[in-house]
Parts: C-alpha cells; structure tokens; sequence
C-alpha cells in the first residue's frame, strides 16, 4: 500500500493520562477518502485515540501516522495543515466572546493566509450558514449553527484529514440529521478522509464504511459498516452492543 | 436606521458594529441598576472635578492667609479654612487630581500584572505556577497597609513612591483570580480547538484566555479602588505618602487631627470626600459584577 493511500495509521498505540493507561495496543489504518468510525461505550477511550492522533493527549507511546507524517506529542503547526478535529459540544468548542468572523478568521491569521474577507464568506457558504451571521457572537445562534461555525473553522485550513468526536450527540435529533448530511457533502466535495468517534450505530452506517470497536481501552474487533445490517459480528462484546442498538 | 437599531442589529454587518452593539447592550444593563448609575455619576463627577480643578476651586489649594486661620464652614470658606489659613474646598477639589492619579496609576501596573502573572501561572501549570504562585503567596501573606508602609518607607516618602508601593502589594489578588479563571477555561474545548489550529501559546493566552479573565478584573479592580484610596490615604496620614503642601486627602485628616474637638472641620471635610469616592466606586463596581459576570452572559 503506497504512502499516501493511507491517511491514518496507529500501530501498536497506548495512551495514558497522568501514568494511567487508559488505551492498550490499538492498530488500525484509514485509508485516504475513507470513512472510519471509532465506536463503543462512554469510558471505552475512543476519544482518546482522537486526541492523541491530534497531539492533545501526549503521553502516548507506539507508532502514528497522518498522511505518511509521525504523529507529534503536541499540536503541530503543520500537522494542523492536514488535520483537523470538530468537538463534541458546539457550546464548549467557540470562544464566548469572538464572533463567528474572529473564530474563522483566525486559522488564516495564525498560517499567513490572505484574501480573509472572502475565504470567511466562502467558509460560511460551505457550511450553509447566511452571511448575516458572520458578525454574531456565538451566545446569538443555535446549537446546530453553532456546530457548523465549528465545521467551518475545522474547513478553514483546507485539511485532507477530519477527526470529529462525536459531532452530533450534543445536537436536537432534526439538527442530527442536518449536521450529518452537512459532513456527508463536504466529504463527497472535497474528498475528505473522516475518523470518527460516536457511540450511535445509525450514525456509522450512514456515514461511514469500515467500523472499529472498542471496549475498556482495546479494540475488539474491525468490521466494514455493512455489517450493521446483516449482523455479521465476530466478537461477542459487538453482538451485545448490535443487539442492544436495536439489530437483530 | 436609527442608531439603536444599528447597535442592536441582530446581524452585525462588520466587526466594529458587533463590538458597538456588545458595549452598548453592557452600557444598557448598567443604567438599569440605579446603584450602578449612582457609582458612575461620582466617579464622573470625580474625574470632572479633577480636570476642571482650577476653574472650580475659589482658592488657591496653596495659598496661606494666616489671619483668616481655622475658621468654620461659611458662605465664603465652604468647608472653612485649615491652620495655615488655607480654603479646605479648594484643598478637597485640587486633592481629587492627587485621588485619582493614584487609582488610575495603581490599576494601570498592578491590573495588568497580575492579569498576566495569574494567566501565564494557571496555563503553564507545573513549576511555573508553583513558583509563580510560591512569590504570590508571599505577598498576599503580609498585610496590605503594612507591606506598603515598609515599601513607601524604604523608597521613600512621596506621591510616586506611594503609588510604587501600593501597586506591589495589589497585584497579588489579582494574580489569584487571573489564575483560578485561567484553570477553568484552559481545558475548554475552544482552546484546544485554537491549539489544534497551531496557535503559539502566547497568542493563546493574550487573545484567548486573557479576554475571558478580563471582566471579572474590571470588577475586582473597581471594587479595591475603594482600598486604595484607604491605603493612600493611610500612607498620606502617616507622612509616607503625598507630602505637603499637596492637598492629599489623607494628609489633610492628618494635619486635622490635632484640633479635631475644637476644629472638626478640618479633618472632616476629606474624610466626607474619602468616603463619598470610596462609596462610587464600591456600587460601580457592584454593578459591573452584575453586568460582566460570564455567568450571565448570553441571558440579555
């Protein structure tokens, strides 16, 4: 498999907080375009694994991987080039006091890019948003508005790689579905690679094609999203979660 | 559209009418509460008063006329007259330059100080905040009026020297409340989401962290004003601060006490300005606490 088929690769990956291990020997690739999810119960450390691949949880140990480059112990200029992440709560993910201009802004200020008051205007088209928001505090949207400002600002460097940690549990069920057509087009459009986390097997089966499980650190099993209609489960821990999702 | 509907545009159509609109709806909150406008219109009449000094002030603040010593409160001496003759009005008004220099100067190097002290402290963490926080604790650990009289006695008696004192020991509350906001917020999402886009941490701390500690420094500062108008005058009344002949509030009680039974006048009249300042500034701030809290905001 040539370099750049592979977007991300872990390999024999464990993270701890403060010395405590939390994630053991995790390997998996994602192929360049693909849509991978990360699934399993709160505590099963899948954000975890999001955050060390971003270098927000440094004490990891083993071999990472983003696009062909090493995975770094801290945020990383030029990772951030490549690789973005969107959070779990639209209201803990957008600085209180910046408006959506300042917050999508910023990325460009930070990378030297120019031609500003476009790029934000084009970023707020993409997501969908009216330009008329451009200039509001984030206290003056909705929580689904609020998450696509954070889609945007994830956007604004043009990165081929997406980690999104549960981009949409935070969100009303209509909002739900919007958010996530949002994600579906934007990766048909720009031919994005996706990493992401949830614990929501509807979720995974509309937007993604391979799935990895975890359980209490491990990933128990990989298995391609079609699997979620037919039920083709190896692992006896991914039978329980299937069937407690409403599969049969 | 009229100015109130561009302030309150729901769409701002560029950066400075979003800024305008966030000041003015603040500016709105405050006139709601009357203990707020009430601090504000002394503190106004604080700062008018020190501008216009020499146009307001009948007398020179100087000036001795020892024939017309000590006498009381009348149509021609407003507050009567100290025991060099000179008009105590015109003494109060001229000491109001003297009041506000000292806030506006102790604010200006202890506010920012400790605001970055306390921020630096809170997001490094590890050995930079256990020193940092090693030094605060020092200072906090002595109290105020003392730690500045040994400064003020040390650099000197004097105005500035005065003013160097009571910064130093001001910072340290600051610092505290820097770092304890800093703690709170520097696990948020949005700063890891900013860390994430590659941003230094500098830029860090002064465009993300530092706005969101600012309100409650605003508030905090307001309310010690209070304090160190004490202090300075504290100092005036024991010789370590404004020397004479400068028409120090606290140096003038200073000078009055001597004949406090017979003369009260004398003490009284920049103990009602003490007081009617301090009082400004404590329900200013009272009532930017209820405008600026974080807690609130987003209600309006």
């Amino acid at each position: 498999m040539g370099r750049h088929m592979t977007a991300i690769s872990l390999s024999h990956v464990d993270i701890a907080y403060d010395g405590q291990r939390v994630v053991h020997d995790v390997s998996f690739e994602v192929a360049a375009g693909e849509s991978f999810a990360l699934v399993g119960e709160s505590g099963s450390g899948k954000s975890t694994v999001l955050k060390a691949i971003a270098g927000l949880a440094p004490e990891w140990t083993g071999q990472i991987e983003v696009l062909g480059q090493p995975g770094s112990h801290r945020p990383d200029r030029t990772l951030a080039r490549h690789c973005q992440m969107v959070f779990q709560d639209p209201y803990g993910s957008l600085h209180p006091r910046k408006t959506v201009d300042a917050v999508l802004s910023e990325p460009l200020t930070i990378h030297r890019i120019g031609g500003q008051d476009a790029r934000v205007e084009q970023a707020l088209a993409d997501v969908g948003l009216d330009r008329r928001f451009r200039f509001r505090y984030p206290h003056q949207l909705s929580g689904g508005q609020r998450q696509r400002v954070a889609i945007a600002r994830a956007l604004m460097l043009e990165p081929q790689v997406m980690l999104l940690d549960e981009p949409t549990s935070a969100l009303d069920v209509s909002v739900q579905a919007e958010i996530l057509n949002l994600l579906k087009r934007l990766r048909r459009e720009r031919g994005l690679t996706y990493l992401m986390v949830t614990h929501n097997l509807p979720v995974v089966s509309f937007l993604c094609e391979r799935m990895a499980v975890m359980n209490k650190g491990r990933i128990v099993e990989i298995a391609p999203a079609t699997a979620l209609h037919d039920g083709a489960f190896r692992d006896p821990y991914t039978q329980k979660l299937y069937a407690a999702s409403g599969g049969d | 559209m009229t100015v109130q509907a561009w302030l309150l545009d729901d769409s701002p159509k560029s950066r400075g009418q979003a800024a305008a609109g966030r000041a003015y709806r603040v500016t709105l909150d405050l006139l709601r509460n009357p203990l707020a406008v009430v601090g504000a219109l002394i503190i106004i009449g604080l700062i008018l008063t020190a501008i216009f000094a020499p146009w307001i002030a009948p007398e020179s603040p100087v000036g001795q006329d020892l024939s017309n010593r000590l006498l009381p409160p009348s149509a021609e001496h407003w507050m009567g007259t100290d025991e060099l003759g000179r008009d105590i009005f015109s003494r109060v008004v001229y000491g109001a330059r003297i009041t506000l220099l000292i806030v506006g100067l102790v604010a200006v190097i202890s506010a920012p100080l400790g605001l970055l002290i306390g921020a630096v402290s809170g997001y490094f963490g590890g050995w930079t905040d256990r020193v940092l926080m090693g030094i605060t604790d020092v200072f906090l650990s002595m109290p105020k009026l003392i730690l500045a009289l040994a400064f003020a006695a040390a650099l000197g008696p004097g105005i500035e020297n005065a003013i160097i004192a009571i910064a130093i020991t001001t910072w340290p509350a600051y610092a505290r409340i820097a770092r304890a906001e800093t703690l709170t917020i520097r696990n948020s999402e949005f700063v890891a989401a900013t860390r994430l886009l590659g941003a230094s941490h500098s830029r860090l701390i002064a465009r993300h962290i530092l706005p969101l500690c600012t309100s409650s420094m605003i508030i905090r500062v307001t309310l010690d004003m209070a304090g160190i108008i004490l202090t300075a005058a504290g100092l005036g009344f024991l010789g370590l601060g404004a020397q004479p002949p400068l028409p120090e509030w606290g140096a003038m009680i200073s000078r009055g006490r001597s004949f406090i039974l017979d003369q009260w006048w004398v003490a009284t009249m920049p103990g009602f300005a003490i007081i009617i300042v301090s009082l400004g500034f404590c329900f200013l701030g009272d009532g930017l606490r209820d405008v600026l809290d974080p807690k609130s905001e987003g209600k309006s």
